[in-house]
């Protein structure tokens, strides 16, 4: 297992490297950043060149990049240079929008697994009943769902909510906009409350998205292995049938959805993405965006360096969970 | 979806009494093609949605041609309520939203259009080159194919909209660029279990080069699941076309996507609930739409895998 490990992690450092060249060959290609500073008033052709000479600009990609890398892997992944927030440190600013993305991601996707492995399971075993019905029906409607125009309609009449509360006499919950950076403050039940109030309204939103397709596939999986010789074979044997589903059908049913789940990740990610814009978080969502739109090559590097890291880590980790569900898979 | 599997079982067993013998005798003469065709006319989910599907096509694009304002007229009159004049308002610079939504329809077809054809075609070529030729020419394109899933799509399109121009074709080139690797899997692992069967053998002995036998021997028996994910693939064009528009990232106005619309207009949610919910209801069915026709498509290819399925 450890070995396994050890040689999955070296298969992806090159991947990693190649990926990086290549986005940074992209970003080089695709923008001046200092494209808006000619348009400044009182700003020279000398002052461009200085500029220029500063930032490294007038070496060639390839050194460049390898100055970016050897810079990255010591820990220094330089500052950004936008106009606006010139100097701003890459590494903090990456890491705070993470922790702020990663912990709706995660908080989404355990809700939407448990949920959608069970409503998946349930509609699997009442097969053409009405829940099945509703259950696919449902998912299906979720699946062709723009994921922005779920948190635009979960946002609007979520916050209302608020109003009820408040109707009864009760302080106001839900929140739209993203968490403090200094985090919450007051009694434990304070955090409690607020922390709650903050991340609902938008991990339901995430989570209906992910929901749909974890249910699709967990009935689908579900109801193919219901239908196969060893579980008419269990049943033979007289084994009850609540042993039969969660022993013999739920454990193989689960693997199509792990490996739904690792190859989901990036797509979980945009998501993220989306919904936190329509919230208004500054996430990973609006680092993105904004880098982008002021055209901020540092920032954008890192915001690509720590995605592409996690998603293969991510692989990773699913083909392992994947190992421990299917013992007829041996890692090695 | 048991429910169409229902209806589309319900109307074969209506129809048997009548058709028997005729069915019978028909089913000698009639070809692979013939048979799919009547599965996929008979569904009848498939075929509300490809109703469903042309109506947008025709409002997309001979709509304009009818309709009184143009998507770059500007009334004076910002924030109408529905009207006869204005049957879905106006936005917040006047505009007519009904005239607004034909246009961003368009694009927003075209571009999942084009990305769904790039990447079928991409997909195909590669997954059947890598599947059939295996060794280097595999090792590289999988390996092509598992860089490109690591590298954040959002991000890139976005880099490449912003840097050289917002125009609809190019963001559907980067789209496609970032969707044929589904394609080009599956095609993949169905190349590598046809080409151990007799008849492509039998080409080979015969001399048929690599692209005879890929585009006359091995396309042709996967064209079912070619057909299916093509399809699937515009659904799924369809909603990233949309999301990374309304990120602002996609589309550029002037020109305009269904995206671009719901961007400009969901601030106005609770007060003018109107202009969110035109485009976004024209967005759902279409994207629906899309992939009911790939459900139907799928049961007439490939009928017996119709119970189990999501």
């Amino acid at each position: 297992m450890i070995r396994y490990i050890i040689r999955r992690l070296l298969i992806s450092i090159p991947i990693l490297l190649i990926g990086s060249f290549a986005c940074y060959v992209l970003v080089a290609t695709a923008g001046n950043p200092l494209a808006e500073m000619r348009f400044r008033p009182g700003v020279t052709e000398a002052d461009i060149k200085a500029a220029e000479i500063s930032l490294g600009l007038d070496k060639p990609v390839i050194v460049r990049y390898w100055n970016w890398l050897t810079d990255f892997v010591s820990g220094d992944w330089g500052q950004s240079i936008a106009l606006g927030q010139a100097k701003t440190a890459v590494f903090p600013a990456v890491t705070d929008a993470l922790w702020t993305t990663g912990r709706l991601v995660i908080g989404a996707e355990l809700l939407a697994l448990t949920l959608g492995v069970s409503v998946g399971v349930l509609a699997a075993v009442r097969q053409y009943s009405i829940f099945d019905y509703l259950a696919t029906s449902t998912a299906f409607l979720m699946f062709s769902m723009p994921i922005f125009c779920v948190a635009v309609i979960v946002k609007n009449y979520g916050i209302q909510f608020n109003n009820v509360l408040e109707s009864m006499g009760l302080d106001r919950w839900l929140t739209t906009a993203g968490p403090r950076p200094g985090g919450f403050s007051g009694s434990f039940g304070e955090v409690i409350f607020k922390y709650t109030g903050t991340f609902l309204l938008p991990t339901l939103a995430l989570m209906l998205i992910s929901f749909a397709a974890y249910s699709r596939f967990e009935r689908a999986s579900m109801l193919e292995i219901l239908h196969s010789d060893f579980v008419r074979t269990a049943r033979a044997k007289g084994i009850s049938q609540g042993r039969v589903i969660f022993k013999h059908a739920f454990r193989n049913a689960l693997i199509p959805v792990a490996t739904l789940f690792s190859l989901n990740f990036g797509a979980v990610l945009s998501g993220a993405i989306i919904t936190e814009t329509v919230f208004g978080w500054s996430g990973m969502g609006t680092l993105l965006v904004n880098s982008v739109r002021q055209f901020d090559p540092p920032m954008l590097m890192g915001w690509l360096a720590v995605t592409a890291t996690l998603i293969v880590l991510f692989n990773l980790f699913a083909d392992i969970v994947y190992g421990v569900l299917d013992p007829r898979i041996r890692l090695g | 979806m048991a429910n169409i599997n229902l209806a589309s079982e319900g109307g074969v067993v209506n129809s048997a009494p009548q058709s028997d013998s005729h069915e019978f005798d028909a089913s000698k003469t009639r070809t692979q093609s013939q048979l799919v065709l009547r599965r996929f006319l008979r569904h009848r989910l498939a075929m509300v949605s490809l109703g469903v599907f042309i109506f947008l096509v025709l409002f997309a694009f001979l709509g304009p041609f009818i309709w009184t304002y143009d998507y770059e007229d500007v009334t004076s009159k910002s924030y109408q309520p529905m009207s006869g004049i204005h049957p879905l308002g106006t936005t917040q610079v006047g505009k007519d939203m009904l005239a607004l939504l034909m246009r961003g329809t368009g694009y927003s077809l075209q571009i999942a259009l084009i990305v769904a054809a790039l990447a079928t075609a991409i997909g195909v070529i590669f997954g059947a080159l890598a599947g059939y030729l295996r060794g280097f020419v595999d090792t590289a394109l999988m390996r092509l194919v598992d860089l490109l899933l690591i590298i954040p799509q959002i991000a890139v399109a976005a880099i490449v909209v912003k840097g050289f121009s917002g125009s609809w074709y190019v963001v559907a080139l980067v789209l496609a660029a970032f969707a044929w690797m589904q394609i080009a899997r599956i095609t993949r692992g169905e190349t590598l279990s046809l080409a151990q069967r007799e008849f492509i053998e039998a080409a080979r002995a015969c001399g048929a080069s690599t692209s005879r036998i890929i585009f006359k021997h091995l396309v042709p028996n996967m064209i079912g699941s070619i057909t299916v994910n093509a399809t699937l693939a515009i659904a799924s064009a369809v909603l990233t076309e949309a999301a990374l528009s309304f990120l602002g990232l996609g589309v550029q106005p002037p020109d305009t996507s269904l995206g671009v619309i719901v961007l400009e207009n969901y601030g106005q949610f609770m007060n003018r609930p109107w202009l969110f919910w035109g485009p976004f209801i024209v967005l759902v069915s279409l994207s629906l739409a899309v992939n009911f026709i790939g459900d139907g498509l799928r049961d007439a290819f490939d009928p017996r895998q119709t119970k189990v399925r999501a």
